[in-house]
């Protein structure tokens, strides 16, 4: 088969995919079920973005989304009892609203896109590989000399969102006991323990012990 | 062919979609969050066909900064979430007002 021909192919079916698991992601009633599907949609992203030879980024989204934010977000589905019922009022209101500024939007921005220029616009060749580089390789070259300042802010940011994460989270119960490991640590052994000075053996007992009773 | 064309229209499909879905679950935070990230795979969509139809390395550089604030934020608005639970005991937006004049 044409190369070419089999990328359209590939493109159609994981586009189609992909808009199938994003509409089911709004329309699921069972929240974790939309959580799932999201994780159809970024993997299905992750094939199409392999499809014109962005390697990295590709295993990246399925890392980070599918790896990482997917299964934070199914935690707290599952974590939170939420009243499936209730979380749908509404849902019938405002379909139409939501139908028509998403339809209105599409039509809109397919004018500015313009289907008819569609055929114009051919992906070239692959730059990395005209720079003699694997995608990966392309893409840290940039990202380490060019990019090297907005790479360290955002491992910043990853910081800044873990402390204020667990900050947000954390929090103290009064009914609960804790250690306090500075005053363990600041702790005088003469507070603790009393040494006392006795004699060795305790002075014998005058009165004699009370008989113990038989058992059967 | 695969043309730029294709990967714009499909951005736009996906981002038209979160749109819908940001009306259409108005009570449900979580699925709203899920929008916002479908929004945001739509404008990583555009950025990653720009980069190749270009050839510019800068349009994936920027992908993977979107990628990065994402998921800062994924775990900060889930945090406020479970936060918002724990106190109010619902997460619907309506029920969400104290702040309400």
């Amino acid at each position: 088969m044409n190369p070419q021909l089999f990328q359209l192919i590939c493109f159609y079916a994981f586009g189609f995919v992909t808009v199938a698991a994003a509409l089911s992601v709004i329309t699921l009633k069972n929240t974790v079920h939309a959580v799932l599907a999201l994780v159809l949609t970024f993997f299905s992203a992750a094939c199409l973005w392999m499809l014109i030879d962005a390697e990295f980024l590709a295993l990246a989204l399925i890392v980070v989304y599918v790896g990482a934010v997917m299964v934070l977000f199914l935690f707290v589905v599952m974590m939170l009892d939420i009243d499936q019922e209730k979380m749908r009022e509404g849902f019938v209101k405002f379909l139409p609203v939501g139908l028509i500024v998403a339809a209105a939007m599409l039509v809109e921005m397919l004018g500015l896109i313009g289907v008819r220029a569609m055929h114009a616009q051919v992906m070239g060749a692959n730059p990395a590989t005209a720079a003699g580089l694997s995608n990966t390789a392309w893409l840290g070259q940039a990202l380490y000399t060019k990019f090297l300042l907005p790479f360290e802010i955002a491992a910043l940011i990853l910081t800044v969102g873990v402390v204020a994460a667990v900050a947000l989270t954390l929090r103290e119960r009064g009914d609960a006991r804790y250690e306090s490991a500075s005053q363990q640590v600041k702790v005088n052994p003469r507070d603790r323990v009393r040494i006392v000075k006795m004699a060795a053996e305790r002075p014998v007992d005058e009165t004699p012990a009370p008989p113990q009773e038989s058992t059967p | 062919m695969i043309t730029l064309s294709h990967y714009i229209v499909l951005g736009a499909v996906l981002f038209c979609i979160a749109v819908a879905g940001l009306f259409i679950n108005r009570k449900n935070v979580i699925v709203l969050l899920m929008s916002i990230e479908l929004m945001l795979l739509a404008v990583n969509m555009n950025f990653v066909a720009f980069s190749r139809f270009l050839g510019d390395v800068s349009g994936q550089v920027f992908v993977f900064f979107i990628l990065t604030v994402a998921a800062a934020e994924a775990a900060i608005g889930l945090a406020i979430l479970v936060l918002l639970f724990r106190n109010r005991s619902t997460i619907n937006i309506a029920d969400i007002d104290s702040m309400k004049g």
